[in-house]
């Protein structure tokens, strides 16, 4: 337990000076994009943020599936958290899009295949969360998401591939001038260094919850030994 | 295996041909979505007839999900689920019966509607492409009726079941939806080809039904 607090503060003071050197690194070292300007920095927020939210739904169908596995709690908490901090950054994503898209696309949104995925994502992750809300047994609970948390990914290729040949037969409301062709070096390398400050931020959060659902779990044990107690008088 | 799922399927046919409950619900409620479609988006001009084939899955995405609710709640509502968890038989058979009646009431209520909605949006269905029809009614049957069987048995152990069900199951359907769109605007002569879709919707069905067969098991315990 004491190895695990240390960690955590490590892990929380490398967060901050990472993410301050990325924030420094954004506005000062990267150069101003010559026609989007500087609305263009919510790139280096936007990008990572949706890394790492399909990295966090990458955990969550990996988790549930050891889950079913092996029956071990630690991998239903793993999953759960893994899909709140992912739905968490999910919702960063589809909130900081729009606010770039309207000066540089003239609209909030269209329905262009990796919006389309990232929106669907997010509603497939919000059922999951929603759905454990909904179950009172713990064990059924953790059961019943992990199924629809390996369901729910397996179905991820399959929207995409959806969406995108949809896409193509119907005309374009915008240009996507693909981000990632020529970016200019400084920018690349900020961009890895935000990805990077993301993921670590996303480290952290991930073991806070799971710290949290550990205490909750403990909890619930005192509960059921004292209203057992309770019982015996 | 497969004997579970003729018994499991028999049955529910038999309840359903007493009771028409899934078929009956899932008909007027296709209706009544056409009807709204109608007063929110005026369906008699030219354009609005181009997209009849996203208001008849749009309308069959609901009232499906209605169909699917139905599939599991009677299970538990009789006790008659922890009986199917005790007997000796496989779960990928109760999945598969299930599965199966699913997929024939939807098919059916989409069959019934279908002259309805031919009347309500001047539909044509051109003549050589009677098989791209069928073809998007038996896919799409399948695809819903594969996720919709898995998804109703869980919802059925939560407190919220008739929410949880279109909550889980609309978005993870939504390849689905658009494949079968697509293989009925084809069949209507609203796009020049639809391989891609017939076999979006083909790989849908085996990934799906595959995937619900294996998981069942742990949708059905308790």
């Amino acid at each position: 337990m004491k190895q695990r607090q240390i960690a955590d503060n490590i892990l929380v003071y490398a967060l901050f000076i990472w993410m301050s050197v990325s924030l420094v690194m954004m506005f000062f070292y990267a150069p101003i994009e010559s026609e989007m300007g500087i609305v263009q920095k919510i790139f280096y927020f936007h990008v990572p943020l949706a890394w790492n939210a399909f990295l966090g739904f990458a955990i969550v169908f990996f988790a549930s599936f050891r889950y079913l596995a092996t029956r071990d709690p630690k991998w239903d908490a793993r999953a759960l958290a893994a899909a709140e901090v992912g739905v968490l950054f999910t919702t960063l994503v589809l909130i900081t899009g729009p606010i770039w898209a309207k000066p540089v696309w003239g609209i909030w949104w269209t329905w262009d295949a990796r919006l389309t995925l990232t929106f669907v994502l997010w509603l497939i992750y919000m059922g999951y969360l929603m759905l454990r809300r909904y179950i009172e047994s713990p064990e059924r609970r953790a059961v019943l998401a992990a199924v629809v948390g390996v369901t729910g990914f397996v179905d991820v290729p399959l929207v995409y591939f959806a969406i995108r040949w949809w896409r193509t037969q119907h005309p374009q409301p915008v240009i996507m001038g693909g981000e990632d062709s020529g970016l200019d070096p400084k920018m690349a390398t900020t961009l890895w260094v935000s990805t990077a400050a993301y993921l670590l931020l996303f480290t952290v959060l991930f073991r806070r919850r799971l710290a949290l659902e550990h205490l909750r779990h403990e909890l619930d044990e005192y509960r059921a030994q004292r209203d057992h107690m309770k019982g015996a008088m | 295996m497969l004997r579970t799922a003729a018994v499991i399927l028999w049955k529910d046919l038999r309840i359903e041909m007493r009771t028409r409950d899934a078929i009956g619900a899932a008909f007027v409620f296709s209706l009544l979505t056409m009807v709204i479609f109608n007063f929110a988006l005026d369906a008699n001009t030219p354009e609005m007839r181009r997209l009849a084939a996203g208001f008849f899955w749009v309308a069959f995405a609901f009232s499906g999900t209605l169909a699917l609710n139905r599939s599991f709640a009677l299970e538990k509502e009789s006790g008659a689920g922890r009986a199917l968890i005790f007997a000796p038989v496989d779960p990928a058979g109760v999945y598969l019966g299930k599965f199966f009646a699913n997929a024939l009431f939807l098919f059916i209520t989409q069959v019934i509607v279908l002259p309805a909605f031919i009347v309500f949006f001047d539909a044509t269905v051109v003549a050589s492409r009677w098989w791209a029809l069928a073809a998007s009614f038996i896919l799409g049957s399948v695809a819903f009726a594969s996720v919709g069987t898995l998804f109703s048995a869980v919802a059925a152990n939560t407190r919220m079941r008739e929410l949880m069900l279109p909550l889980l199951f609309l978005p993870v359907t939504v390849p689905a939806l658009i494949g079968a769109v697509e293989t009925t605007a084809f069949a209507l002569g609203g796009t020049a080809s639809a391989a891609f879709w017939f076999k979006l919707l083909v790989v849908y069905d085996v990934v799906f039904v595959t995937v619900s067969l294996l998981i069942f098991e742990f949708a059905l315990e308790e």
